[in-house]
């Protein structure tokens, strides 16, 4: 597990930097065109030290990369199918090589098989050792390249433009994304390396923006995916969930690689719902905040356009005659007004309702944002009147204060403002007709 | 996988087992090179690897449905996974900020992963092995049925009404499916649905992935949607004959694949494969268009041509100096360059007669003479242009014309003299030659 835990926190490390140059699919190449290499390598040496094999598949997957960027470099073929092409020719060659080794006697082949799929169990001590070793070294050879790294993952046009060899450095990269790899293949499988690398980075991004915060929250997402997977991989787990009672009668133990695997894209799901800003929660959210203050920004406008003094007595307002004039259907606006009641904003008596003197200050600076705006669009912009009330309709609710202020001053200065004192709604630029609705254009 | 080593490939006893694995291989690959022509075209190929791979949850599941692996629950599975990934990897694009590979990364990697796992869970019901979807297993295909007289292989019977509907659905939706392919802007705008199209593709993929994975397994489908049509395209231009030659390709790698793999007992998929990745790099390297060898075989030639020219053109000059002087044929590939391609060019232009050999060195020939006359002509006609309407002092003007001489032809020729005065000389006060 402790194994698992690190190659997910050093592969959730180096996936980041794969994720932001768009190569993730490189490590899903990798991970397959390091077949044969492994094959290969066993064929040669005739052991299942992970050391050895994973020279092998380091030898292999380098090579597949190579392909790549010469097909990708020297004929029409699109760099996506050039994956694609090295991929599988690299697997079926790996896969023919697994034949040849069955077909063999001697060949203990079962062991190999282990990498299509992964075999935590197969982990010794020593290869522990391994896997840590690579993770602090990675760990270090990033903090040593942290700026150069940085520039290079969000604008490698500047960097080669400072004059940096960011072919190297992406090579690097790929070196160290092919190093975790082909470490990490006995573990989760050839197939499902490629999730390592991707999800973590992929979850991380929707908590954050910056790259050190990315790369630390990448890795404990990664290592966090090796522990559950592993929790859940260990036999027994299975019945306890209850899931066993359909399988056979025996235990089943389920092969960590898919469920460490299945962790991740949990964690990625949780990340994507609940995570602040990003998260699809937080978003709805937000959204929904903001449709319910412009949905009362509209109803406390329409009070005071069908007010006709409003300065003056806060008059009382037929509901029926509200609903009309902004559209309403009656239940959505007697859901609207209990909420603005509950705000404080307004008061209700029977069928009719009227502004609180704090609900009346809010609405007099709305509708005084609304026809600052509609003035400014009308001059400004040289729109006429009667269209200008659905420009400010979309802006008046994300107006900032400074900005109201600003244009107050603006038309004052030209002398286009009546001279009110500061706080006065001046009068709209169109007509204002309480007996039509507000959706319509005044003729 | 495979344990028969089949010495005689006509041996009664197995010959129909291998025409049989060798129809199912021609079938699928038809199948895989039909869609994946669009695949590679519209630059989705790793949709294919995706979809493949994400197809798995959703068989398993149809499968414990329906407790069989016929036509239609494998259909509504493949659809449903196909749109799944699809739809997941744009929702995850959309919300996430994730570019679209990693989007498809996350995606397909979770719902092969899921397949594993709902595989392993019921493994008990469903006849599949998690290896054999990787790596395929063509020998499924010892499993038969007869139909009229005749022992087929009961795969067939997925494999050759997915075929059928590939082509239905490609030949019905030709031009809509050509249209989106090379400019979605325009079929949008005359009203066809990129979207539509899109999904459509996906579903056919997805439709096509599942009915060949079993066969051919699941990394090799991605070999077989992509590799035949990449080969295809390097050789024709033409959406058609790209099409009709990449399952010409799918058909030649099943058969041949097949061949190989039944004689040395290797895994009949992964023989396929690595087939087709050859057929691929030898395109790569020998298609007429735009293989390797067409290129560097055409660069050779021009350089040839340029170091004839250049030769022609010294001697001419040298003629001009001093009409007595020869000068010797070492001192000549020196003065050009040198080297193998110096020495070829020299050869053939004594060999073409343009220039003639003797003891004392190198002599035009009269009508070695007029074509060198042509390539000096040019190069102080652009030397007086670069000088005269372009400005540039008289000592940058030589390099640019040393290199242009070579690729103007006789019309801009003649616009440039248009320009000149009659018998204007060039900046360097030489005479232009008529």
């Amino acid at each position: 597990m402790l194994g698992a835990s690190l190659l997910g926190a050093a592969a959730g490390f180096v996936g980041t930097f794969a994720v932001l140059r768009r190569r993730a699919l490189v490590g899903d190449m990798l991970s397959h065109a390091s077949l044969p290499g492994i094959a290969a390598a066993y064929m040669l040496w005739q052991t299942r030290d992970l050391l050895t094999l994973s020279v092998g598949a380091l030898v292999a997957g380098l090579l597949g990369v190579g392909c790549v960027a010469i097909i990708a470099r020297w004929t029409r073929t699109s760099e996506d199918a050039a994956l694609g092409i090295v991929l599988s020719t690299f697997f079926g060659l790996g896969v023919v090589l697994l034949t040849v080794l069955q077909a063999n006697p001697e060949g203990d082949k079962a062991g190999l098989d282990s990498f299509l799929f992964g075999e935590i169990a197969s982990l010794r001590s020593r290869d522990l050792w391994v896997i840590i070793t690579m993770a602090g070294g990675l760990l270090v050879f990033v903090l040593a390249m942290y700026k150069e790294l940085q520039l290079l993952s969000f604008d490698s046009g500047f960097a080669a433009a400072q004059g940096w060899p960011t072919f190297w450095l992406d090579f690097i990269v790929l070196g160290a994304v092919a190093v975790v790899t082909v470490i990490g293949l006995p573990i989760c499988g050839v197939i499902l390396m490629a999730a390592m690398l991707i999800t973590p980075a992929a979850a991380a991004r929707f908590w954050t923006n910056r790259l050190g915060a990315l790369l630390a929250i990448s890795s404990v997402v990664g290592a966090l995916a090796g522990i559950i997977g592993c929790l859940l991989a260990a036999p027994g787990v299975v019945e306890h969930i209850g899931l066993g009672k359909t399988a056979a009668d025996t235990p089943v133990g389920l092969p960590p690689g898919p469920l460490i695997v299945l962790a991740g894209g949990g964690l990625l799901l949780l990340s994507m719902l609940v995570a602040p800003q990003r998260g699809l929660v937080a978003r709805i959210l937000s959204h929904r905040r903001l449709q319910r203050k412009v949905a009362r920004d509209h109803l406390l406008r329409a009070i005071y356009e069908l007010s006709p003094a409003p300065e003056a007595d806060r008059p009382w307002i037929d509901f029926e005659r509200l609903g009309r004039y902004g559209d309403w259907q009656g239940a959505t606006l007697t859901a609207q007004t209990a909420r603005t009641q509950r705000e404080g904003l307004i008061e209700l008596r029977g069928s009719q309702l009227r502004f609180t003197p704090r609900g009346f200050e809010q609405a007099s600076h709305l509708v005084r944002a609304h026809r600052l705006w509609e003035m400014y669009v009308v001059e400004g912009w040289d729109r006429s009147p009667d269209d200008v009330h659905h420009d400010a309709d979309a802006l008046e609710h994300l107006l900032p204060p400074e900005v109201v202020q600003h244009l107050e001053q603006a038309l004052r200065a030209e002398g286009r403002l009546p001279a009110e004192a500061a706080g006065d709604v001046p009068r709209s630029p169109h007509v204002i007709d309480p007996q039509q609705t507000i959706e319509e254009t005044p003729e | 996988m495979m344990i028969l080593a089949v010495n005689n490939l006509l041996d009664p006893d197995t010959l129909p087992m291998v025409l049989r694995i060798m129809v199912m291989a021609v079938l699928v690959n038809l199948s895989c090179a039909l869609v994946g022509s669009f695949l590679v075209l519209r630059r989705m190929s790793l949709m294919g690897d995706a979809l493949s791979h994400a197809v798995l949850p959703g068989l398993v599941v149809a499968f414990l449905f329906s407790g069989s692996l016929s036509i239609v629950p494998m259909f509504i599975g493949a659809v449903l996974a196909g749109v799944a990934t699809t739809f997941l990897t744009q929702t995850l694009h959309h919300y996430g900020r994730l570019s679209t590979d990693a989007a498809m990364g996350v995606v397909f990697t979770s719902l092969f992963a899921l397949g594993v796992v709902l595989l392993k869970l019921f493994g008990s019901r469903v006849h599949l092995d998690a290896a054999c979807v990787y790596e395929g297993s063509l020998i499924m295909v010892l499993d038969t049925i007869r139909v009229g007289g005749l022992e087929l292989p009961r795969q067939i019977l997925v494999a050759l009404p997915v075929l059928l509907v590939n082509v239905l659905v490609v030949a019905v939706l030709w031009k809509e499916l050509k249209i989106t392919t090379f400019d979605s802007a325009l079929a949008t705008a005359i009203g066809i649905s990129a979207p539509v199209m899109h999904y459509t593709l996906m579903t056919l993929v997805a439709l096509t992935a599942v009915a060949s994975f079993q066969v051919v397994g699941s990394i090799l489908v991605v070999a077989m949607l992509i590799i035949p049509p990449a080969a295809a395209q390097l050789c024709v231009e033409r959406l058609g004959r790209m099409v009709l030659l990449s399952c010409l390709i799918g058909a030649l790698v099943g058969v041949l694949g097949t061949l190989i793999a039944v004689r040395y007992d290797l895994s009949p998929p992964g023989t396929m494969a690595v087939l087709a990745g050859s057929i691929y790099a030898l395109a790569a390297i020998f298609s007429p268009t735009g293989g390797l060898a067409a290129r560097a075989w055409f660069n050779y030639q021009t350089s040839a041509r340029i170091v004839r020219e250049d030769i022609l053109a010294m001697l001419y000059r040298v003629e001009e100096y001093d009409r007595s002087r020869k000068i010797a044929r070492a001192d000549a590939i020196e003065a050009v360059g040198g080297g193998f391609t110096a020495r070829h060019a020299l050869r053939t232009l004594v060999r073409r007669g343009g220039v003639t050999r003797d003891e004392g060195g190198l002599m035009l020939t009269d009508s070695g003479r007029a074509q060198a006359a042509q390539l000096v002509r040019t190069h102080r006609l652009w030397e007086a242009y670069l000088v005269d309407e372009l400005g540039l002092p008289v000592d940058h003007v030589h390099e640019p014309a040393h290199r242009v001489e070579h690729f103007l032809d006789e019309e801009i020729r003649e616009q440039l003299a248009e320009r000149l005065p009659e018998g204007a000389e060039d900046p360097h006060g030489r005479e232009i030659p008529e």
